[in-house]
């Protein structure tokens, strides 16, 4: 239509959703309901429109596909769309996710209803936009753009401290992005575009390389979030509606792993090459300390969010082993994880509607009142420990062997972090499913209400069927990673063999 | 010697602005009773569009006229553009305000018109007596307006202090322009610029600092910006959106022209100070921002902050920097109309009302206003996608890639700094409960608000015209 592709119209579909929340009138009930339904119509046409992309789109190949272009700003920038294996993944999940956000949104929020659909569905736009643009200028713009609608949505309809939680979210990711700003413009200077197929082939000096990483690194650490600037993140999970929280742990962290594989690792092959030892090590700092944190927590989502950094840890670690596992278990981690914790923070959701609090030590004996809920939260705590049958195991299981193969002491640090994970997950479990149910505010709890089953009960089917049949994501990605990592052992091997020249 | 319909026709929209002053001013002094405005804003406003749509006439070329003190080039034009669109604006936004205040005499829009011919003259300026001239033409006509409210004493203490120190900034304008004619023989800027190549004398560099000191006054650039807070906060709100409007326009196109055209051998001599202003700026733009409680005056160590970043660009000293300079003060035009249309709203029974706590819980009382000046602020403070990041995009580009580092480090994490105050904002409107409500705006002042954020907001989707006439005017001055 117009010369725009199936990718223009997924990131465009949830703005004419957008667009005609905006136009209905009136605050009565009716009114609200209708923005709702509106909301949740539009995120399902994009998830099938996603669905009619990926029926398109040939994982067999590694080269990106579904490419449209436009005239945009001129002078080298312009409106660039594109996915390959790397990239769709990430837009299905996404397009998949949006739904359960506005679902479980439905009944809690209650103030505001048009403005907070509206929030969600540019957020939608623009987190799609993320992983289709092939121009970087384009990028930046939909990464960037993204924070606006967060920072709204969580202090509009965040908890107590949602004040700071938003303005730290926004500063911290917006001085990391700033940096990776300049280093799009350095890359500029020397290509002349910012068109990302042609900056995938152009060879930058290794000094300079270095430069333009450490740039990159700044933003997508902080956005993964890597230790030690990772300190926004339990901060923003805790003080974000349910529906926030699960879209910043599943898609909103994923954008940093995403740029780690689109940008960092094929441009600057040298310097991500220069650089793994110290992403290895914070990663592993990452892992153990944050299971460690995590133990200690009083509160669920903070809990929760801890846990993200941890199994953000073991992304990063498998990303720089630079080996087809390291590479394909990080992908399938973040998957994984978009769909386990996001599962998790619905269920921190459900028993939060209930009785206003998130306080571990408010709960306990709900398997009494609540048996459909202690399954759920079961399989999700268990797919949130790694265990074989979940899909949590194949992601860590795979980029633990990506990196054994080339480090194999970072492997063993953070293999303490399943072991510790386990530990937290469980002790999370036990304290508030299992146990006596003497509380007087849960006499009363009801079980999970059809909504809530519709909300959890594919996210559960999906977390064990990837757990036993991981094949699906892990094809869709294979020939993109091939060719990542045949290209960057390539680009190594040149300056081994520069250097052997040159003496 | 050109023919003399020649210059007029290169001249046209100048010619318009002195005639259309005069006999606004006439028809003022004879038809206005009591000396109250009658029409004459809107005439005004008539005059400042023909010379708007005439500078559209001669789209092509340009001509160097009036024994080569005038030029009409691209460059002027695109700036010319800018600085009428800013008056024109201003002017619009004044009509209700100034009437509700009771200052609603007829002297305020012919002063308008004569304040922007100076603008026009300035930034057609080729040599430096023509600089000069258009300057003090502008600046006089600046400070009536400033004090324009005059049984307010708060307004003529803002008067008075722009005249003050914009006298002494004159001066030093002179000695410099004074300095360099010593050194090069030549008022000329092309002359100049053939008489200083390779090594500078230090006649010509004391002469550079104090041309730059000069012109830095009027772009309120540190450390040369202590007037700007009081007298933003002083005049009347639309002369105010005036002054950071119209006036910035023309003040940094002739810092542009100049640099470039007269000094183009000396970029490293002008660049240290251009940094150095521009480095300072951003900071106290950035940090003495966060303390304030006054909306005009956050407004006016705003405009500082984005002066600095608009000579981040200026820094590179070449055609791309140019060129982020254009993009940069096009769309903080935009930005700023919008943002003193947002301020002209703030009125509580009858009152206008200038402390920030007074827009808490805006978005629940009035949603599109809310939504409008959120646009603003976060345009203001560079995300994506609104069109406040593809001025930074611009003016930073060609300064990381002429190698200046550390100023563009140095400059984003100001920026992120800036943003604070201007999610400050934001958070106020959409964050707290509400306060009292705001009276109904004016038409126009709605108007403005609405165009100027939605131009903001649709930026990125056609981008296009504005960045091709930019390179345009942008080339048209190497």
């Amino acid at each position: 239509m117009f010369g725009f592709g199936i990718l223009s119209g997924l990131i465009f579909l949830p703005l004419v959703g957008a667009a005609f929340i905006l136009c209905l009138r009136g605050d009565d009930e009716a009114t609200l309901n209708n923005a709702r339904w509106a909301a949740l119509f539009a995120t399902v046409v994009t998830f099938l429109l996603s669905l009619w992309a990926w029926s398109r789109f040939d994982p067999a190949s590694a080269g990106f596909q579904l490419i449209e272009e436009k005239h945009w700003l001129g002078g080298g920038l312009s409106y660039k769309l594109g996915v390959d294996g790397l990239a769709m993944p990430f837009v299905l999940l996404t397009t998949f996710l949006m739904p359960f956000a506005i679902l479980a949104s439905w009944e809690s929020i209650t103030t505001r209803v048009k403005e907070y659909m509206i929030a969600f569905l540019v957020l939608e736009t623009l987190m799609i936009g993320v992983f289709c643009a092939l121009d970087l200028a384009l990028f930046y713009v939909f990464f960037e753009g993204g924070l606006i609608p967060m920072f709204l949505i969580i202090g509009v309809w965040g908890g107590k401290r949602r004040v700071y939680a938003s303005f730290k979210f926004f500063l911290y990711t917006l001085a990391g992005s700033l940096l990776m700003l300049l280093a799009i413009m350095a890359m500029y200077g020397v290509a002349g575009t910012t068109d990302i197929e042609v900056l995938l082939k152009t060879s930058f000096p290794l000094s300079m390389q270095k430069w333009l990483w450490l740039g990159f690194f700044a933003s997508f650490a902080v956005k993964m979030p890597m230790w030690p600037v990772h300190t926004w993140l339990p901060d923003a999970h805790v003080e974000a509606p349910t529906a926030g929280s699960v879209i910043l742990a599943a898609i909103l962290l994923k954008m940093g792993g995403y740029g780690f594989i689109r940008f960092s690792l094929p441009m600057f092959p040298d310097a991500s090459h220069y650089f793994a030892p110290l992403v290895w090590t914070l990663s592993v700092i990452a892992i153990i300390y944050a299971s460690l944190v995590a133990l200690a927590q009083e509160d669920m989502k903070k809990l929760i969010a801890y846990s993200s950094v941890a199994h953000m840890g073991f992304v990063t670690m498998g990303l720089f082993a630079m080996t087809q596992q390291g590479v394909q278990g990080a992908i399938f981690q973040m998957i994984s994880h978009g769909l386990v914790s996001g599962a998790l923070f619905l269920c921190v959701g459900v028993v939060y509607d209930r009785t206003h609090t998130r306080e571990i030590a408010a709960y306990g004996g709900l398997v009494q009142r609540m048996p459909l809920y202690a399954v759920a939260l079961m399989i999700f705590t268990l797919a949130n420990v790694g265990l074989p049958g979940t899909s949590g195991f194949v992601g860590e299981f795979l980029s633990l062997l990506g990196v054994f193969a080339v480090n194999s002491w970072v492997a063993f640090f953070a293999t303490t972090g399943v072991i510790l994970s386990a530990a937290y997950a469980l002790f999370l479990y036990r304290r508030v499913v299992f146990g006596v149910l003497d509380k007087p505010a849960l006499q009363g709890i009801m079980d999970l209400s059809p909504r809530e089953i519709a909300l959890l009960a594919p996210l559960g089917v999906l977390t064990i069927y990837y757990g036993v049949h991981p094949q699906p994501v892990l094809d869709a990605s294979a020939a993109s990673v091939t060719l990542l990592v045949k290209n960057y052992d390539a680009a190594l091997a040149a300056i081994k063999t520069a250097a052997l020249v040159a003496h | 010697m050109t023919p003399f319909s020649f210059a007029l026709a290169h001249s046209l929209p100048e010619a318009v602005l002195a005639i259309g002053a005069l006999v606004l001013l006439m028809l003022g002094v004879f038809r206005a009773k009591d000396g109250r405005d009658w029409l004459i804003s809107e005439l005004a406003i008539g005059v400042l569009s023909l010379a708007f749509v005439l500078l559209f006439f001669n789209i092509q070329g340009s001509a160097v006229i009036w024994s080569g003190s005038f030029v009409d080039d691209a460059f002027g034009r695109f700036m010319k553009a800018l600085a009428l669109a800013g008056a024109i604006g201003s002017l619009v936004l004044s009509v209700d305000f100034m009437r509700r205040e009771g200052i609603d005499l007829f002297e305020f829009p012919v002063l308008v018109v004569l304040a922007s011919l100076g603008m026009l003259m300035l930034i057609s300026a080729r040599d430096l007596i023509a600089l000069y001239l258009g300057l003090e033409l502008m600046s006089l006509a600046l400070y009536v307006l400033a004090a324009f409210h005059r049984d307010n004493a708060r307004a003529s203490e803002a008067g008075l202090k722009y005249f003050a120190l914009g006298a002494l900034s004159s001066g030093m304008l002179l000695y410099g322009a004074s300095l360099i004619y010593g050194s090069a023989g030549t008022i000329q800027f092309d002359g100049i610029a053939k008489e200083l190549q390779g090594a500078p004398s230090i006649g010509a560099v004391f002469g550079i600092v104090f041309l730059m000191a000069g012109l830095s006054f009027k772009m309120s650039l540190v450390p040369f910006h202590m007037w700007t807070p009081d007298v933003y906060e002083g005049a009347p709100t639309p002369v105010t959106a005036f002054f950071a409007s119209a006036a910035k326009m023309a003040a940094v196109a002739i810092t542009a022209r100049v640099v470039m055209t007269a000094f183009p051998h000396l970029v490293s001599q002008w660049r240290q100070i251009v940094v150095f202003t521009s480095i300072l700026s951003m900071a106290i733009g950035a940090f003495a921002a966060i303390g304030q409680t006054n909306i005009k005056r956050l407004m006016a160590y705003s405009s500082i902050g984005h002066m600095g970043f608009a000579m981040v660009g200026l820094a590179a000293g070449n055609e791309a920097g140019a060129q982020g300079v254009l993009m940069y003060m096009a769309i903080y035009l935009i930005m700023t109309l919008g943002a003193f249309a947002a301020i002209l709203s703030m009125r509580v029974t009858g009152t206008y009302v200038e402390n920030i706590g007074d827009l808490a819980g805006l978005a629940k009382r009035n949603g599109t206003m809310a939504f409008f000046l959120g646009a603003i602020m976060l345009s203001l403070a560079g995300i994506p996608p609104l069109a406040g990041f593809w001025a930074k995009w611009f003016v930073f580009m060609p300064a990381v890639n002429a190698g200046l580092y550390p100023l563009a480090v140095i400059g984003v994490l100001l920026s992120t700094v800036a943003c604070f105050y201007y999610l400050r904002i934001v958070k106020l409107m959409y964050f707290d409960e509400p306060g009292l409500a705001f009276d109904k705006a004016s038409p126009a002042v709605t108007g403005v608000l609405a165009l100027s954020s939605l131009l903001i907001v649709l930026f990125s989707f056609w981008p296009g015209p504005i960045v091709s006439a930019a390179a345009a005017a942008a080339h048209s001055l190497f």
